[in-house]
């Protein structure tokens, strides 16, 4: 083997573990910034309480499973659940009882009260949730 | 004294060769010119990252990081701590007055065509040290883990997120999950206080250095300079000073406010809108309908801002392609086109 040939396949030995060491290192680094998957079962339904906690003309915010939802109570009384986050830039919505439907504060995206995007960024529909009135207690419960 | 002085001074240039770079800083020239007082901007840059090297590792000594903390140790920083407000003010308003300095010395560059060949690694790493410095301000901002922040970081995050084919990959990397949550704050705190300093350090320092290699832009052809040591360093130094004192008083008269506590179940609240800085893209982002064939407006958002980042990076490059007639007025179009649109859309984004 001449030197010309030694000194290549030197180069290519080095590169290579040059390489392999770089890709031996970066791989575990990656995989340890992202993070693990976090499997946590929605539930089906949850009670958020009674009728009377929910005066007609008003929203509020709870947390279903690891998503946070709206509940309305429109001016007629009618109750109306929501997924909460923006669809536009996932900002937290909320219930504007003068124009009597659902608004996002960060980009002026507008919703109406069956979750359709009607003015604004947003691109989607807000996810709609059925809401079952039993006796006096409100639940939510998640679509088919 | 001063024997005892000129005996360190010995000491020290026997090992480093002290005087030899002493004599390269009195060679160099600043050119002087109508222009002139735009080549502080830049020294103003370093001395506030001084300010907030100092101010940031005050502040470490009584943040702590976590969702359940952060929030209330800032406020046991600006309630109890002595000074506390007063350092914590002195670090907000230090960053927000040395992105506007970045800014200011990055348009007086491009106006002074000061990028040109052999210039072009020195405008570059500008460019780094403007992403890097709108990245500290970023990642900081959300530290205090007060409602204003918590919106901001949601909102920025989902933009990454909007990265074709690696978005989502991307969102979980630096959110350090699905939501904006404690461990995006621990994210956020570790890039903040190692991760950006080092790199800003080490682009500052590159920066830096090219300035000392090739020197000043137009030096030459200057119909008159001045000395950059002592005589421009002084200049320097006194300026500072007068920052300082701003700096100062707008801590003293205008004190950061605490916020209320960021809140994962609460609505976004109305009237919220990002730091100036980020305002003409937040405005721009407002404006683009849902869709544009078919693609969603804010991916059309992203991949705008890109280009025109992209643009602005490579402009040694596309303007030393044009023929020699149309430099100054190409520069002279994208320089003021760009500071004229900056300007709108941060005001149209303020006051809307």
């Amino acid at each position: 083997m001449n030197a010309m040939n030694r000194s290549r396949l030197l180069n290519l030995l080095i590169s290579l573990g040059l390489f392999g060491c770089l890709a031996a290192t970066s791989y575990p680094v990656l995989r340890y910034l992202l993070p693990p998957e976090q499997v946590e079962a929605e539930p089906e339904a949850l009670k958020l309480g009674a009728v009377k906690d929910f005066p007609p003309g008003s929203g509020r915010i709870f947390k279903f499973g690891r998503r946070p939802i709206i509940l309305i109570r429109d001016l007629k009384g009618v109750f109306h659940a929501l997924s909460a986050v923006c669809t536009h830039l996932d900002c937290i919505v909320q219930y504007s009882r003068e124009h009597d439907l659902v608004w996002c504060a960060c980009h002026n995206g507008k919703y109406d009260l069956s979750g359709r995007n009607i003015s604004g960024p947003p691109p989607r529909p807000l996810e709609p949730f059925d809401v079952k009135v039993a006796g006096d207690e409100v639940t939510v419960v998640r679509k088919p | 004294m001063r024997g005892l002085l000129e005996a360190l001074l010995d000491w020290l240039d026997e090992r480093l060769d002290l005087r030899h770079w002493l004599d390269v800083a009195k060679k160099k020239q600043v050119p002087v010119h109508p222009g002139s007082v735009f080549y502080y901007a830049g020294g103003v840059c370093v001395f506030l990252f001084m300010v907030q090297l100092v101010t940031g590792i005050l502040l470490l000594m009584y943040y702590r990081v976590g969702a359940d903390s952060s929030y209330e140790s800032v406020r046991y920083i600006s309630s109890k701590v002595a000074f506390g407000w007063l350092v914590r003010s002195v670090h907000s308003w230090g960053a927000n007055l040395m992105i506007f300095f970045v800014f200011v010395h990055m348009f007086s560059v491009f106006f002074m065509r000061a990028f040109r060949k052999p210039r072009e690694l020195t405008w570059m790493s500008g460019c780094v040290l403007l992403g890097v410095s709108l990245a500290f301000g970023f990642s900081g901002y959300l530290l205090p883990w007060n409602e204003l922040a918590y919106f901001a970081t949601k909102v920025g995050t989902d933009i990454i997120g909007q990265v074709p084919l690696a978005g989502h990959w991307l969102l979980r990397l630096v959110r350090g999950g699905e939501d904006v949550t404690g461990a995006t704050l621990s994210r956020f705190f570790g890039l903040h206080v190692a991760v950006l300093p080092a790199v800003l350090s080490l682009t500052m320092g590159a920066h830096l250095g090219f300035v000392q290699l090739q020197g000043m832009a137009h030096e030459k052809e200057a119909k008159a300079t001045m000395p950059f040591f002592p005589n421009f360093m002084l200049r320097d130094v006194m300026l500072w000073l007068v920052v300082i004192n701003a700096v100062a008083v707008l801590a003293v008269f205008f004190p950061w406010d605490v916020g209320k506590k960021a809140d994962a179940l609460a609505s976004a609240p109305a009237g919220i809108k990002p730091e100036w800085y980020f305002l003409a893209q937040y405005q721009f982002l407002k404006l683009l309908p849902a869709r544009i064939l078919l693609i969603p407006g804010e991916l059309w958002g992203v991949l705008t801002l890109n280009a025109v980042g992209l643009f602005w990076l490579l402009t040694p490059f596309w303007e030393a392609a044009l023929p020699e007639s149309k430099k100054d007025a190409a520069v002279r179009l994208a320089g003021w086109g760009s500071v004229a649109l900056l300007v709108a859309m941060t005001l149209w984004g303020a006051l809307s």
